[in-house]
């Protein structure tokens, strides 16, 4: 085998959650009163335009998540050698990215280095700008830049457009022949919108995309498109790496947050009592110490564990994926009250309604009440809580790694690509690009999450209306 | 003579949905006109257009109000502000939701002085307090400075007249203005409106679906069935011989004092109003229909005083009157159930280690027996304690003292299962009372599973048995709690109850959340149940007249004791308690009432964590002494187990026998 598949604990949690979120979606499509909500959700065009975006960027963090380390390839067979390095599958289908690398800072597009260099040129040591070892080194003259540019931008739509046009049209006939209707017909209630399901926003919206794809491919194969770091990789590159490190800081926080605020949010609720003393003294006293002491002591900790026993980790990899699960764990840890507080005052009064106290009549156990009575009835609430963290708890990463309290610096994410730019930013002329491309994947992420949160809200929460 | 409010052709619409469509009516001044109908019939769509307050979506589509000179639907929205509350004022069913609990009466009332009468200062506080005083609030003056939450349910929806009194209004529109209340409160409600209305010759609009209060304070009355206006007419001439099916069909749901056999239930559900619809609406429901009722939208056919909207005007056979049959009374030997001096109370602690520093006596030592088959009723006002007798029984709530015996077996803490499986609950609120994420199979299952009855496949058929008995189509079964109706969901929780064979249920007012036809439907399956079956029932509920209908026995409650039982046609024919006798005689009747008027009761209920000392009733007693002050009342045994805790009765009796 030329390599050896490596399975990080974040990689295990995040196919475990996988499963679960697979699981959980053929339970709701056997239940009709769970499914009528999500059917709500569908016909909502935002929700699912974001829902599009959304599944972009999971499918980046997924491909990221299937690490591999390749053989040397001067090891003998049958003693095989593998590379220190642990490489996803992502990594893989965008290697021109990551092994193109330059000496040091360079701004987007460029052809040249953004600092100064002795050079010999025609046989005379000047001071300049000097070229890029690989973005625009195909060109040979400086003044053909900004027209390969534009004939790259252009190839790049085109071909983008031509993918969503061919996907349009498989989808118009496939449909056209599930509804048993002429192509034309189909084409016309596309149009009107009256589809049932948002199929313009879709269609406008996956067409966006695959341009803005196909555009950033042509450019990507000549240029540096975001420009380079301070040890000259690509920022393009760094970002899309860092969208792993954003969803798993996002989803798995929440799994363990969970069954702390739906465990201690129901009990307090449904017993009351000494029960409800406990669980409310708790996360009183733990609210009331500041979160980021607490995640800046439990990081350090476990950072100082991981440098005392090296033999543990095989690779900087393993490392910093464990760091990075140990801010899951304490972030979970620190964040579950608002949840359990909202379950408790909901547990409180579904305890009164009058089919629990035909269950208790019944002499139905406490378990039995509430897996069957009150889980299933505070359930929406969990799941607007999921969808509403999920973007705050990206962005409290990103402020996390900017203190030094986040994840390892060795690892791609927004948070220290800020921090990377913060000193930068002093400097004349500013190094802009490291910045502005974290916070142009994060506010394409977290916007997106927060328009499909809200279209998960409207249909869930029976306050706004949304018929259940 | 020009009538003061005139609406003409009103369609309101949401969408498509016309909700009220084509309805017209005058009021003259000092007129009280009654909208009579059942839930989801339009009723309150029909206020809310008058007042343009519908909510969003709603729209008036067509059609005129014309109040006095004013062209209600064509004024801008600026001066119809000033239209609602100084021209026409509403009062609302819930009076808790319609004051706002952080600002004091006073303000409340001042606010809406200052609005329409321009007055401030001490002038809106004098005013205020002599609306108080017009609508019978004692000690007015203090209570101008109370907060709503600090009022009784009574009093609140004297405030809530007085407010919608400050502008002055010429038409009062009053929306189940007493449904939220009790029958001694409504009775006080009520008469405060009806003097309104002569004091200021004021039009007054009642929506209500109680016959009985129509009966008595309407001057004309208009059936609304499926957003139509279907039957007008004077009280008197609607009450002696109401002309359309619907109405008839209202009459005779109801349930009739000393009647036992089966009440008329209306068939079907009201039609969704979104499609077109052809024909008369009530045709599909209609026992008289005939082919042209279904293809012709009747037309208003006058009937002397009354117009009716049915083909068949005139040539309907009179109404029948029901047979009235007489309870029969076999008594068993052995009492099913026996409660000695069941007591609950509830401690009220306070302070930093939450000492107990008093209790709630919900429950004072009730006694009551039940034999297998025979339906005892508890009856009394809400706070009274019946609903925590009922939950005691099947320790949901725990007991603080006193004996249960159920089946000759006492009921303690160790033994529950076996009470459990003998004695089942139906709830109010159907909504409230079936987990809207289980299907209804799961809810029927859950009782048998918990209490292991019988095998899967046993339990299985035993669905199917249940869904049959009640009334269910099979496949109910596999469907989610939102698809049914009211009366469906009770038919559920019915049979969730019956699933584990009780010997004994306690309804828990089973039909007071329902309308009066749903009502009949459901007073008719628990008496056919118990006729099968052999069932006893507890019957918890404030609605006496639905006691006369089903129950063997009463027995009133006040303030967690009970001061009168007996057999049913003992105590609500010839009722000895002063209390009891205020209950019977305040219950809004559409029969003319015969002999003496309405005992009227002054007050409240006052609160069970400081019951009055000696018997309870004493300050709201016509008859009290000074003996009624000091000591609570000891049992007097009259005949035919008629029993009455009352020193009034207890001197009658002593006395009635010392002469023989």
């Amino acid at each position: 085998m030329s390599f050896m598949p490596v399975i990080l604990w974040t990689d295990a949690l995040i196919f475990v959650l996988m499963v679960g979120v697979l699981a959980l979606v053929w339970f709701i499509r056997r239940h009709e009163h769970l499914r009528a909500p999500w059917r709500v959700v569908a016909q909502r065009p935002m929700a699912m335009g974001a829902a599009l975006v959304l599944g972009a960027f999971v499918v980046i963090g997924l491909l990221d998540s299937l690490h591999y380390r390749e053989r040397l390839a001067d090891s003998p067979a049958d003693a095989p050698q593998y590379s220190v390095e642990v490489l996803s599958v992502f990594d893989a289908l965008v290697s021109g990215l990551r092994t193109r690398q330059e000496k040091t800072y360079s701004a987007p597009l460029a052809m040249q280095l953004y600092a100064k260099e002795f050079l010999e040129r025609d046989g005379e040591t000047v001071r300049d700008y000097p070229r890029l070892q690989y973005g625009g080194a195909h060109l040979k003259h400086a003044d053909e830049h900004a027209s390969d540019i534009a004939r790259r931008t252009l190839v790049g739509l085109t071909q983008g457009l031509a993918v969503g046009l061919l996907l349009f049209g498989l989808l118009a006939a496939w449909q056209a022949r599930r509804t048993q209707t002429q192509l034309g017909a189909w084409l016309e209630v596309w149009t009107t919108g009256r589809l049932g399901w948002p199929g313009r926003t879709v269609v406008l919206v996956l067409t966006l995309m695959l341009l803005l794809a196909g555009m950033l491919i042509q450019l990507a194969s000549g240029y540096h498109v975001f420009g380079t770091d301070k040890v000259g990789q690509d920022v393009l590159y760094i970002s899309l790496k860092s969208i792993r490190t954003g969803l798993v800081i996002g989803t798995l926080t929440t799994l363990v947050t969970l069954p702390l605020a739906i465990g201690f949010g129901i009990a307090a609720g449904y017993f009351r009592g000494w029960v409800d003393d406990v669980i409310q003294y708790v996360y009183t006293v733990l609210n009331s110490i500041p979160g980021v002491l607490l995640i800046a002591a439990a990081v350090l900790i476990v950072q100082v564990y991981i440098e005392s026993h090296p033999e543990i980790f095989d690779t900087a990899a393993a490392r910093a994926d464990v760091r990075l699960l140990a801010l899951c764990l304490i972030m979970g840890v620190t964040s579950w009250t608002g949840l359990a507080r909202l379950l408790r005052g909901e547990s409180l009064k579904l305890r009164t309604l009058d089919y629990v106290e035909a269950a208790r009549a019944f002499g139905v156990s406490h378990v039995r009440i509430i897996s069957r009575h009150i889980f299933p009835n505070v359930f929406h609430l969990v799941l607007i809580a999921i969808v509403l963290d999920f973007s705050g708890l990206v962005l409290a990463e990103a402020v996390l790694s900017y203190v030094g309290v986040g994840v390892d610096p060795s690892m791609y994410s927004w948070g220290n690509m800020i921090n990377g730019a913060r000193l930068e930013l002093a400097r004349e002329p500013v190094v802009w690009w490291q910045l502005g491309a974290a916070f142009a994947f994060m506010f394409a992420l977290v916007l997106a999450a927060n328009l499909f949160a809200d279209g998960v809200r409207d249909a869930f929460d029976p306050r706004l209306g949304g018929r259940r | 003579m020009k009538p003061l409010l005139e609406v003409r052709d009103l369609v309101t619409g949401f969408g498509s949905t016309r909700v009220v469509d084509g309805v017209s009516f005058r009021i003259a001044a000092g007129e009280t006109y009654a909208l009579l109908g059942e839930s989801g019939c339009g009723k309150s769509m029909t206020a809310l257009s008058l007042m343009r307050l519908l909510p969003d979506g709603g729209r008036v589509v067509s059609g005129g109000v014309q109040l006095g000179e004013i062209d209600v639907l064509a004024l801008p929205e600026r001066d119809m502000r000033r239209v609602r509350g100084g021209q026409m004022a509403m009062i609302f069913q819930e009076p808790m939701l319609a004051l706002n609990p952080v600002i004091k009466v006073g303000a409340q009332i001042g606010e809406a002085l200052s609005l329409h009468r321009g007055l401030a200062g001490q002038a809106a506080r004098d005013a205020a307090r002599a609306l108080l005083d017009a609508v019978g609030v004692p000690d007015a003056s203090r209570r101008l400075d109370s907060y709503p939450f600090e009022l009784s349910g009574g009093l609140r929806q004297r405030v809530m007249i007085a407010m919608a009194l400050a502008g002055e209004p010429r038409l009062l529109i009053a929306d189940e203005p007493t449904t939220a209340l009790d029958v001694t409160i409504q009775a006080q409600v009520l008469d405060v409106l009806r003097r309104l209305k002569a004091e200021r010759q004021m039009g007054m609009l009642l929506i209500t679906h109680d016959l009985g209060v129509v009966a008595e304070n309407a001057d004309r009355v208009g059936v609304m069935y499926a957003g139509e206006l279907v039957e007008e007419g004077a009280r008197d001439a609607f009450f002696a011989s109401p002309q359309h099916p619907y109405s008839r069909m209202l009459f005779e749901a109801l349930p009739r004092p000393g009647d036992s056999g089966r009440l008329t239930t209306i068939p079907g559900q009201v039609p969704p109003l979104d499609g077109t619809l052809v024909g008369c609406r009530f045709a599909p429901r209609c026992p008289h229909a005939v082919a042209r009722c279904r293809s012709e939208s009747p037309d208003w056919q006058a009937m002397g005083g009354q117009r009716v909207r049915c083909h068949l005007a005139g040539t309907l056979p009179a109404g029948q009157e029901r047979a009235v049959t007489a309870q029969t009374t076999a008594l068993a030997a052995q009492p099913l159930l026996q409660v000695e001096g069941l007591k609950v109370h509830f401690p009220i602690r306070r302070g930093l280690i939450q000492r107990t520093v008093g209790h709630v006596r919900a429950v004072d030592g009730v006694s009551l027996d039940i034999q297998a088959g025979r339906t005892l009723a508890l009856v009394g006002e809400s706070g009274c304690g019946k609903t925590t007798v009922g939950k005691a029984l099947l320790r949901l709530i725990e007991p603080t003292a006193g004996n249960i015996v159920l089946g000759g077996e006492s009921i303690t803490a160790r033994n529950a299962p076996s009470l459990r499986r003998q004695a089942q609950m139906v709830f109010q609120d159907p909504y409230s009372s079936l987990n809207p994420r289980m299907r209804v199979a799961d809810i029927l299952l859950e009782g048998m599973d918990a209490l292991r009855v019988g095998n899967a496949p046993q339990r299985r058929d035993a669905v199917a048995q249940l869904l049959r008995q009640v009334g269910l189509p099979d496949d109910a079964g596999g469907r989610y709690p939102h698809a049914f109706s009211g009366g469906q969901r009770q038919r559920i929780a019915i049979a969730r109850a019956l699933a584990v064979s009780p010997r004994l249920v306690i309804c828990d007012e089973p039909t007071s959340a329902l309308d009066v036809s749903v009502q009949a439907q459901i007073l008719n399956l628990l008496k056919d149940l118990q006729n099968d079956l052999g069932l006893a029932y507890l019957f918890i509920t404030h609605n006496l007249a639905v006691v006369e209908y089903l129950a063997h026995e009463v027995a009133v409650m006040y303030l967690g004791r009970i001061v009168e039982r007996g057999a049913a046609a003992d105590v609500l024919r010839a009722p000895r308690h002063p209390y009891t006798q205020a209950l019977v005689s305040a219950v809004p009747r559409i029969e003319p009432h015969a002999g003496e008027g309405i005992i009227r009761l002054a007050g409240d209920q006052p609160s069970p964590l400081n019951p009055p000392d000696g018997c309870h009733f004493h300050p709201r007693c016509p008859h009290a002494s000074a003996v009624c002050r000091q000591s609570y009342p000891g049992q007097t045994d009259l005949h035919n187990g008629h029993r009455v805790r009352c020193h009034w009765v207890a001197e009658q009796e002593f006395s009635a026998r010392s002469m023989n």
